[in-house]
């Protein structure tokens, strides 16, 4: 599925990762740790095509990312839902649109889906927000709404960067529920967090591989979470 | 060009749903609109002189190139037989349709603009002018000087080449001009439209990364900000090209005293011309805005 092999990124003459190995098998669910700065954001970016390795390969889906164009990694991207910390809409639109616009850029017509649209926000419980504007949400509204943004297209894969990290633990906890749900229906999740309580939370509900950065190298993290 | 005028078509038609991914408002929008319709103004004019003085060029090198003047200058004695002399001569020339020499009252008419309505010109020393039409085959300037020479010698043959020439040569350089005139105004909104979406573009950063984020290829992307603006050009030329008509049309009627200026405006069939500039300023935006966009997509990862 999205496979790194002695994956090397370097930006500004110094390496930012090295050596990375990892295969995210289908199904799978990881947690990545580490430092802030250490490196997550930039194995994220790394596993949905958003950055090439400068050393190593990357492959989305069996695509070598050095191989692939602007619009094969528009594809792939169809099949992984990212979520960021800092969640990026467009604060013109309302956030049922916002939600809705994976389907509206591949094609397929919104209006036919409104039905899995009006679930989708209820199922993150946004259903009386569906007409806001996202810089009318909250922290936690706004990760919900980008949760929702990068299931409506039923991806293979879910990357969220902090998905927490900006939400109280309440909310952080109702974060998680959903991922592990999204897991248990198959989908493959990579979860990059420097919140050690919230892997500890987590591994109560699901089988997870913690996986750690340290200069600058992913390794298995210890038994000590 | 029915390449380029198929894209634009279905860049016209669009998609309602993907239309929306461009934020309506902002300060490019209004000088998008404001610049194809100035643009569109000042094309109408340009657009109207071409053709005025296409026509000008044309009437006086069709219809004066038909007409000559012959000039007898005599002692006054010998004035009357000189000019049944040079009659004859013309009668019997090929390519002359017809000659007549002017009477003293048309004599009078042409000396009045300079000598008044009241100059004596049966009793000043000036020649006897004969006008003199030619057929569609013409004659032969050369040969008919020449018979001339020999038997009216005091006769000048003024084919109205020296002057007209550069007349319909001035005339023609104007037509050009204008042309030159609404390809320059092209350019230039098409540079300004060219910054207006560079501006745009820069602005909507974050739309860019936000629909690259879920999956947008970068041509749905271009797509969206193309439509955006060729819409916004094309309202604009077309309130631009409205202006410009109803200013062609409260301009002064074509009149004789006036020539040339106050014939400046369309005639007949020719006022359907500034519909096609509407469209055309829809092209330019079109190719700007694409050029524009696929660039900036390009500069960023």
């Amino acid at each position: 599925m999205i496979e790194l092999e002695n994956v090397a990124y370097n930006y500004g003459g110094g390496d930012l990762l090295s050596d990375v190995t990892l295969k995210l098998a289908p199904g799978s669910f990881h947690f990545l740790t580490g430092p802030s700065g250490a490196g997550k954001t930039t194995f994220l970016k790394l596993c949905y095509g958003a950055l090439v390795p400068t050393a190593g390969q990357a492959s989305l889906f069996g695509q070598d990312v050095r191989g692939m164009d602007r619009d094969a990694v528009a594809l792939a991207r169809r099949r992984i839902g990212v979520v960021h910390q800092d969640c990026t809409f467009l604060d013109h639109l309302p956030i049922a649109e916002n939600v809705a616009l994976p389907l509206v850029v591949s094609g397929r017509d919104a209006l036919k889906e409104q039905a899995n649209l009006k679930d989708l926000l209820a199922w993150v419980g946004l259903s009386s927000r569906a007409q806001a504007r996202p810089p009318e949400l909250s922290g936690g509204e706004r990760q919900r709404a980008a949760l929702a943004r990068a299931i409506i297209m039923s991806p293979d894969v879910i990357l969220a960067d902090e998905p927490t990290g900006n939400v109280d633990w309440e909310m952080s906890q109702r974060l998680l529920t959903l991922l592990v749900e999204l897991n248990r229906m198959g989908k493959t999740v990579l979860v990059a967090t420097h919140d050690l309580s919230l892997i500890r939370a987590a591994k109560t509900h699901v089988q997870a591989r913690v996986l750690r950065i340290a200069q600058r190298r992913v390794q298995l993290a210890g038994a000590d979470l | 060009m029915k390449a380029l005028l198929d894209r634009v078509m279905t860049a016209l038609r669009g998609d309602a749903q993907a239309d929306r991914v461009v934020p309506p408002t902002g300060h490019t929008a209004t000088l998008t609109l404001f610049s194809a319709a100035v643009m569109t103004f000042l094309a109408v004019f340009a657009l109207a002189l071409s053709l005025a003085t296409g026509r000008l060029a044309d009437r006086w090198s069709s219809e004066l190139a038909r007409t000559s003047t012959l000039r007898i200058s005599a002692p006054a004695e010998q004035m009357e037989a000189q000019t049944r002399a040079a009659l004859r001569v013309l009668e019997t020339t090929q390519g002359v349709a017809s000659a007549r020499a002017l009477s003293v009252e048309e004599q009078r008419a042409l000396l009045a603009p300079w000598f008044g309505p009241d100059v004596p010109v049966e009793t000043l020393p000036i020649p006897q002018l004969v006008e003199i039409v030619e057929d569609g085959t013409g004659y032969d300037a050369a040969g008919l000087r020449l018979r001339l020479q020999a038997e009216v010698p005091g006769a000048v043959l003024d084919d109205h080449t020296r002057w007209r020439r550069p007349l319909v040569t001035a005339a023609s350089r104007l037509r050009l001009l204008g042309l030159v005139s609404i390809l320059l105004i092209g350019t230039a909104m098409a540079a300004m439209i060219t910054l207006a979406a560079q501006a745009s573009l820069a602005a909507n950063t974050q739309v860019i990364a936000v629909l690259r984020l879920v999956g947008a290829r970068d041509s749905y992307i271009t797509r969206a900000f193309v439509r955006r603006f060729t819409l916004r050009a094309l309202s604009g030329a077309a309130v631009g090209m409205v202006l410009g008509v109803l200013a062609i049309l409260i301009l002064p009627p074509a009149q004789e005293e006036g020539g040339f200026l106050t014939g400046l405006g369309f005639q007949g069939w020719h006022w359907l011309w500034p519909l096609i500039l509407p469209p055309l300023a829809g092209m330019v935006a079109f190719w700007a805005t694409r050029t524009a966009a696929r660039r900036r997509l390009a500069e960023i990862p």
